[in-house]
């Protein structure tokens, strides 16, 4: 087993996922996909509801397991990788436990992997510091914002220095402007810590502005539609009034348009 | 808990005080006006004389019947979170019994206090016991099995994401999830348990208990102290009223952080 550098993050060849085989409703979700993702990747997977952006993610996450095809993350098993915690999962819900303490929800997937409770507290500083979420975390979820709770469910997911952030639309329920902001935040996590991310999206400027690359999947079943390179340089607020920024999403938005479907 | 919060407090329960009080003087002045007979209703006053008079016998009862109340509460609290457990590990005998759990809690099971005699005896106190168990039981069983299969998909995929097994996904995210719902299950069984003993008791069981105090003093016309012993009993159920609040501030101190615990009674998280 390779990981080296030419080791892909995420290697996915000739993947079919059908949900209810053999059963009278089957629905194919995903077809004949082939995929490589490099590793330090910001890599965004965009297309119209139902083209199973969100299976896909839980098939590399091995929450489902494809009908057909084969799934390997940094050179191992889709299964291997999710045993031995090499990816970090952020939701649209960003589902922080109301009973657990700000501090003690980042730190639940060390204690599962058990490391001591001074490494713990150690580390879930340094991620609360990372989030610049610092004064935080004595409180519960509760008393955050929706952004806030979103930052605090990015950090649990980074606490143990994951290779791979596999991201369900994690922006969907902000208002416009913390989404902006947590944009440019989660740009900035990436630059520091050099984890992979895949990130579901149906929002075509958070797409250009986050990505490297762009992947249009179309609908039922899902299918590479095409890929687009985003080559925006290092992004700054300004990147959103730069023409190469609309430039990148209108080459997305007429990808979408010829796929068809609502986004 | 700081003075000013104890001062807030202590003021919040000034309308309650006053609606009481002004409530037994009204009683006391409309059976003196009225000129009501004592065997119909007792003054407040004749009610608070023979609590003083009948103490012993009263104490001894209230000890008893709370004993009884609070061993069946025990017990039907345990057995309902255990097979709550149990069936939220196996789906198929989770939605085979809840709704056949509801179904049961619907019946009033006081009304089986006579058949429990049969089974159980009607000197001992284990009908007793048997009835306050069954009564408290069911929605405890019912309550809990709700608050731990009803989590959020997303958190149940996180902790497999964390390849967390169904035993840690059972103490991390389904417990606390079911506390709440088992709170409000504890608000509702806990005064509940003392019915059930007292009603149980109308039926059968040694005769020093507030149920059977009640029944004969009634039976003598002592009405007054008839009267006495359920003040006797609503003090118990009071106490184990208060009891309850506490275990859920004690057991669930995040709620009390986002505020709003006693007036929230729903169970349900926001998504």
């Amino acid at each position: 087993m390779s990981t080296g550098a030419d080791t892909p993050a995420v290697q996915v060849d000739d993947v079919d996922m059908v949900f209810n085989e053999g059963s009278g409703g089957e629905v194919a979700a995903l077809s004949g996909i082939n995929l490589t993702i490099r590793a330090g990747e910001f890599v965004t997977l965009i297309g119209p509801s139902g083209c199973g952006k969100s299976t896909f993610l839980r098939l590399v996450a091995d929450l489902l397991t494809p009908t057909a095809g084969s799934i390997s993350v940094f050179g191992q098993s889709a299964h291997e990788s999710r045993t031995g915690q090499d990816y970090g999962m952020v939701f649209q819900h960003a589902g922080l436990f109301d009973w657990r303490k700000v501090k003690a929800n980042i730190e639940l997937p060390l204690e599962l992997r058990g490391w001591s409770k001074a490494d713990r507290a150690a580390r879930s500083a340094e991620m609360l510091d990372l989030v610049k979420l610092d004064e935080f975390g004595d409180l519960y979820p509760r008393q955050l914002s929706g952004g806030m709770q979103q930052r605090v469910s990015i950090a649990r997911a980074l606490s143990f220095e994951p290779r791979l952030l596999l991201m369900d639309e994690p922006f969907g329920a902000l208002d416009e402007m913390t989404r902006e902001h947590m944009q440019s935040e989660l740009l900035r996590i990436w630059g520091e810590t050099g984890t992979t991310v895949v990130f579901v999206t149906h929002s075509i400027s958070e797409a250009a502005f986050l990505s490297n690359r762009v992947i249009v999947l179309s609908p039922r079943p899902g299918r590479v539609h095409s890929i687009i390179d985003v080559d925006l340089g290092e992004r700054t607020p300004d990147t959103r009034e730069d023409p190469d920024f609309f430039t990148a999403a209108t080459t997305i938005r007429e990808a979408l348009r010829s796929v068809g479907g609502a986004v | 808990m700081n003075l000013r919060q104890l001062r807030q407090r202590a003021s919040a329960l000034g309308p309650a005080v006053v609606v009481g009080a002004s409530g037994f003087a009204l009683w006391e002045g409309a059976v003196r006006a009225f000129g009501i007979s004592e065997f119909l209703l007792p003054k407040p006053t004749s009610i608070g004389a023979e609590l003083l008079a009948e103490w012993p016998v009263l104490r001894h009862a209230g000890w008893e019947t709370g004993q009884i109340a609070v061993s069946g509460l025990l017990i039907g609290i345990l057995a309902g979170v255990l097979l709550a457990m149990f069936t939220t590990r196996f789906r198929m005998l989770n939605e085979g019994l809840t709704p056949l759990a509801v179904a049961v809690n619907a019946t009033p099971i006081v009304a089986l206090a006579p058949i429990f005699n049969a089974w159980f005896g009607i000197t001992g106190t284990l009908s007793n016991q048997a009835v306050v168990i069954a009564v408290v039981f069911f929605p405890v069983f019912i309550n809990t099995a709700k608050g731990l299969t009803e989590v959020h998909p997303d958190e149940i995929e996180l902790m497999r994401s964390y390849a967390a097994g169904e035993w840690t996904i059972m103490r991390e995210v389904r417990v606390p999830n079911a506390l709440p719902f088992f709170a409000n299950a504890l608000r509702v069984v806990a005064p509940l348990s003392v019915i059930a003993a007292i009603v149980a008791e109308y039926f059968g069981g040694p005769q020093d208990r507030i149920g059977n105090v009640i029944t004969s003093s009634a039976g003598f016309a002592r009405y007054d102290v008839a009267w006495a012993a359920i003040a006797v009993a609503s003090a118990v159920g009071l106490a184990l009223f208060a009891a309850a609040l506490l275990v859920e501030r004690v057991s669930m101190p995040w709620r009390l952080a986002v505020g709003g615990s006693d007036s929230n009674n729903n169970p349900g998280r926001e998504k």
